[in-house]
């Protein structure tokens, strides 16, 4: 299969007032079509901006960005992203919300009932059809999150990055939203590009996990391959020693190599 | 250092960076559930009622009747109408609010409707300039930098330095009365809307670059409801300035208005009706806010109320 995401040699570097922040150095990394890539790190490392980059939100400093061969110039729809904070605009109910996507990636082709169509299906997907109606302010933070996926979901990307997309939902939620995407992204087979700070989900759902060193100027410190077979049930997993030698290599990266530091780089 | 203490020390982290949040569905249920147990009685509710009405209703009525005692006390020292007297003459007034004897002696209904027609050609005005220039503002540094100078050099000038040169230029009262509500009615609108328009969220912006929208989609979609809450915000303070400058601008003009029928009845020495008017002038204005109020409510999407 080929490269999808090419990233070399990328650095970022922040104007502050403080005078200039090197965020990232020497960032190198080859994501293959189809393929669930993990980053993970801790908080403050530069996650976010990497993830940023690839989606055109942000500039890099310097280095080579390609998606699908092509020079990324800036964001677009070919490239969906869900965001940390699910972002979804308060004006609009759910299924506003994920229709303003649908639109504008098929509006030109199909009719309108089509359109619609396809958000209902988004929607079902994520388990939601029942609150289409509802304002983001009238459901849950799981359940916001999910819209947020819907909405990237709905727009049939080729690539789709995901910051930290379950990072703020309680632990019984996050782990029956694992599940779904595990599903959700074997269904559709796009390239996956997740942010997160949870060991557990990184192994579960990935086929690489990337390791960022400590910022300022971090980079990838570690690549753990996790070549454990799909599908990929959750307490079939539980007392596999495959699994156990993949969570344990990236606990002891996240540790002995880089210090329990969590909490002071927030 | 044993991996079961790595794991622990790795979630503790976790858990102090990202605080668990219940869902919401939960806490809907948890609530619903002790209510159950506790159904309100009725006797309880209306004891509810009662404290309510005493926690909310008291104070301002004991506020209003201390207002009406200085009143009465002040009244009896300096000749001014008691509240009796106003009371009284009040009466005669709105018993024929609508009457129309010529240009110079009309009810007060109708010298209050002429001011408020004077408003809305006024704020209309105003609104229809000051928050299309507001965008504008908001949205291009250039223009920011540019007009930020004059609105500060501007917007401090009394009102009523506006009025001789609406009457130079359009050489009658009634155009230079409701250019007086526009020049100054019109900053509040343009500084919150600019605001507004600056602090709309980069994440709801983000959105719309990833989904490529088009600039007219960004504008309708995104750009105008987040801006809509500032918008609300400067046209209630720009109602607030056009009514205050009203009165002032009608007893300069004069015509038919609420400000004219104030001078008017200075000129008969009638201070009972004077007050009547500054009551008058207090409840309009009230209204006026609270009708921008409620309008602004709707649009405030994250809050509870709706
Ligand atoms: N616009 C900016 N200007 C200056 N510095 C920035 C900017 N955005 C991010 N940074 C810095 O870059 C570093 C990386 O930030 P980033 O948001 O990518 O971290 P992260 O790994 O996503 O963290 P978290 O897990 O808490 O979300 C941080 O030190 C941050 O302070
Ligand atoms: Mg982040």
């Amino acid at each position: 299969m080929s490269d999808h995401v090419h990233i070399e040699n990328l650095s970022k570097v922040f104007d502050t007032r403080k005078g200039r922040f090197v965020a990232l150095r020497d960032v190198n990394l080859s994501v293959r079509e189809g393929e669930f890539v993990s980053i993970i790190g801790h908080s403050g490392c530069g996650k976010s901006t990497l993830l940023n980059i690839i989606a055109g939100l942000n500039e890099a400093t310097s280095g080579i960005l390609l998606c699908g061969g092509r020079e990324i110039a800036g964001p677009g729809p070919d490239r969906a992203v869900v965001f940390q904070n699910h972002s979804l605009l308060p004006w609009m109910s759910c299924f506003e919300n994920v229709y303003l996507a649908v639109e504008r990636v098929f509006g030109k082709e199909e009719r309108k009932t089509d359109l619609k169509r396809r958000t209902h299906a988004a929607l079902d997907i994520v388990g939601l059809a029942h609150a289409a109606h509802k304002l983001p302010r009238e459901i849950s933070g799981g359940m916001k999150q999910r819209v947020g996926i819907a909405r990237a979901l709905s727009m049939q990307p080729k690539v789709l990055l995901l910051d930290e997309p379950l990072g703020a939902l309680d632990a019984l939620t996050r782990t029956h939203l694992q599940d779904e995407l595990l599903r959700i992204v074997a269904a559709s087979g796009c390239t996956t590009i997740m942010v997160t700070h949870d060991v557990d989900e990184a192994v579960l759902l990935s086929d690489r996990v990337v390791m960022m060193t400590h910022g300022p100027g971090a980079t990838i410190g570690a690549v753990v391959h996790v070549d454990l077979p799909r599908p990929r049930l959750r307490l079939g997993l539980a007392n596999d020693r495959d699994y156990h030698a993949r969570r344990t290599a990236l606990l002891e990266f996240l540790y002995e190599r880089q210090g329990v530091a969590g909490g002071e780089a927030a | 250092m044993g991996v079961a203490k790595i794991d622990k020390a790795w979630k503790q982290a976790v858990a102090r960076e990202h605080p668990v949040k219940r869902p919401l569905e939960d806490g809907g249920r948890v609530s619903r559930k002790a209510m159950e147990m506790d159904p309100p009685k009725p006797r309880s509710r209306l004891a509810r009622i009662v404290m309510a009405a005493l926690r909310f209703g008291i104070p301002p009525l004991l506020g209003f009747a201390l207002l009406v005692l200085v009143w009465m006390l002040m009244a009896e020292h300096s000749g001014v109408p008691g509240p009796v007297k106003t009371w009284e003459s009040a009466l005669k007034v709105f018993a024929h609010p609508f009457y129309d004897n010529g240009p110079n002696d009309q009810g007060i209904g109708w010298n209050v409707l002429r001011s408020l027609s004077r408003i809305a050609i006024g704020f209309g005005m105003a609104t229809a300039a000051g928050i299309p220039l507001g965008f504008l503002i908001g949205r291009f540094a250039f223009l920011s930098r540019m007009c930020k100078p004059i609105i500060s050099l501007l917007r401090p000038v009394s009102p009523l330095a506006w009025l001789p040169i609406g009457l130079y230029v359009f050489k009658a009262a009634q155009p230079a009365a409701i250019w007086v509500i526009f020049i100054s009615s019109i900053w509040p609108m343009i500084i919150n809307t600019a605001t507004g328009v600056t602090r709309v969220p980069q994440d709801y912006l983000n959105v719309a670059r990833v989904l490529k929208l088009s600039e007219w989609k960004v504008f309708t979609k995104i750009l105008f409801p987040a801006v809509l809450p500032y918008m609300m915000t400067g046209m209630r303070l720009s109602m607030g300035i056009a009514w205050l400058v009203i009165v002032a601008a009608e007893m300069l003009t004069g015509g038919v208005g609420i400000g004219f029928w104030i001078w008017d009845e200075w000129n008969n020495l009638n201070i009972a009706h004077i007050i009547i008017a500054i009551f008058v002038v207090g409840i309009v204005g009230f209204l006026l806010d609270e009708v921008l109020l409620m309008a602004a409510k709707r649009f405030d999407y994250d809050g509870s109320g709706s």
